[in-house]
């Protein structure tokens, strides 16, 4: 019990200077997970704590880089949880079609599979043309991952059958083809996208959005950061935009929950209300 | 320091539950037997294919006189209520208890992970937990359990004589030796008098 809240105090040092000496702030996020993260950085590191974790990263960029990009969690899916893409193209996109122009803001779009999902989907229901995406994270790696578009080609099964289930008015293997050992995404995908390092824990609003999907990422945050960056979503969307969650977060325990009606509930889709 | 003495021997706070093949049957027996006025938090792990879990709350939200519902993120654990960790997702406890979910990697090919419920339980009930194992094939949630028994928290693993899949529970009573090996109707009686109002 002692140990561990040494534990405990080391990990809030170490955090706090990481966040000084590299300005990434993990402070806020959800403790459990962090520190289940963090006790795996300290093992690959081959260190027995992390006061000695926070030396050698305090001196140590290189490494610090590595350790950072591996606090932040890249596991995605294209459409996972097709029942999520199949409301946005049944409820949402009728309304998306009233707008001459769009906005749509991937917030935390990890190496691009969900920004690629509604890529194809916008350019299956004839938006893609007045679209501008927006795809963000604070993992460099996984922006340009994401900007490559090349997925192994193991997991294409998987995700035919995920595109099937969201509605999907092709076949997926249409949009991309064999090379580099992969599956390529067609380019043109990605030509109405544009990546950036954007963190919703520390940067500003975007301009005007009309959707916002932004899934698994606030599930590694606390709560007060959670209110933050709902926060940005309430300020970054026209009136009566969309923003929509993963699957087990929700808006009820949000102190913003007043500016949001639920659209489409069991989905966790949101609308930014009116007044 | 009087959070420690004050939870040392006093009464847990929260039961974690891990269960992997014949979880169902082996849950049928615990579940309902739960009685209505059940003062403690029951949060669960079951291994299944994704997809298939919200069969699982319903069906056991037939049989139990507890409300049971899939873990959402930052929900708090309130007393009287069975969790199911959500398909594809871990489901870890915070301190303050509420829960947090993640998409990290799967651990022993599974996510939701009993490891990762374990191990995060343990950390933020201490010695007021009570850690238990069933059925299963595989070594997920023998750390967890090690986890609940250096906390200080109490540690149950059904019998692997008599379990579905006696891998799992083999595993935690290797890893744990505090484990008490007990048959289901002992866990039931366990559990029983560990939330009794
Ligand atoms: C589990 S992935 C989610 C990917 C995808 N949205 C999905 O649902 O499958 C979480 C992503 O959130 C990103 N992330 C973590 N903290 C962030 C922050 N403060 N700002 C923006 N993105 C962040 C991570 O780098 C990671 O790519």
């Amino acid at each position: 019990m002692e140990d561990e809240k040494i534990e405990d105090i080391e990990i809030r040092l170490l955090l706090e200077a990481l966040y000084r000496r590299y300005h990434y702030d993990f402070r806020n996020y959800a403790q459990a997970s962090i520190k289940r993260r963090l006790r795996q950085a300290r093992d690959r590191q081959g260190v027995a704590t992390y006061s000695a974790l926070q030396d050698k990263l305090l001196h140590d960029p290189a490494a610090a880089a590595g350790v950072l990009r591996f606090l932040t969690v890249q596991v995605s899916d294209f459409f996972r949880d097709p029942s999520y893409f199949k409301a946005i193209r049944e409820t949402v996109v009728p309304h998306l079609k009233t707008y001459p122009s769009l906005k749509v803001w991937i917030a935390g779009c990890s190496a691009g599979e969900e920004l690629h999902s509604f890529a194809i989907l916008f350019r299956e229901e004839g938006l893609e043309d007045r679209t501008l995406f927006y795809a963000t994270d604070i993992n460099q790696d996984a922006l340009e991952a994401a900007s490559r578009g090349i997925y192994p080609l193991d997991r294409m099964k998987a995700f035919t059958e995920n595109y099937r289930l969201a509605g999907g008015k092709a076949s997926l293997s249409d949009y991309y083809s064999t090379g580099y050992g992969g599956a390529v995404f067609d380019k043109s995908l990605r030509d109405r996208v544009v990546f950036s390092d954007h963190s919703l824990v520390t940067d500003a609003v975007f301009s005007e959005m009309q959707l916002i999907s932004c899934r698994n990422v606030m599930i590694y945050f606390d709560r007060d950061l959670q209110d933050r960056a709902v926060g940005l979503f309430r300020d970054s969307l026209g009136r009566g935009g969309f923003l929509g969650l993963g699957s087990k977060e929700t808006l009820r325990f949000s102190e913003h929950v007043g500016a949001f009606s639920e659209f489409v509930r069991e989905e966790k889709i949101y609308q930014r209300r009116q007044a | 320091m009087s959070e420690q003495s004050q939870s040392a021997g006093g009464a847990p706070n929260a039961v974690v539950i891990g269960a992997s093949a014949g979880a169902i049957q082996a849950l049928l027996h615990i579940l309902p037997a739960l009685p209505e006025d059940y003062t403690l938090p029951v949060l669960i792990v079951v291994h299944v294919p994704a997809g298939r879990r919200s069969e699982l709350t319903a069906l056991f939200a037939a049989k139990c006189r507890l409300p049971v519902a899939e873990g959402e993120d930052k929900e708090p654990i309130l007393p009287g209520t069975v969790t199911f960790a959500p398909p594809d997702y871990h489901m870890l406890v915070e301190p303050g208890g509420t829960i947090s979910l993640s998409r990290d990697e799967q651990v022993f090919f599974s996510r939701p992970s009993i490891d990762v419920l374990f191990e995060s339980a343990a950390d933020a009930y201490g010695p007021a937990l009570v850690g238990v194992v069933l059925t299963g094939a595989n070594e997920d949630g023998a750390q967890g359990l090690a986890a609940v028994a250096q906390a200080g928290g109490v540690t149950l693993v059904q019998d692997p004589a008599s379990a579905y899949a006696r891998a799992m529970p083999e595993a935690a009573l290797k890893a744990c030796r505090a484990a008490r090996r007990m048959s289901l109707d002992g866990i039931v009686a366990a559990l029983l008098a560990a939330g009794r109002r």
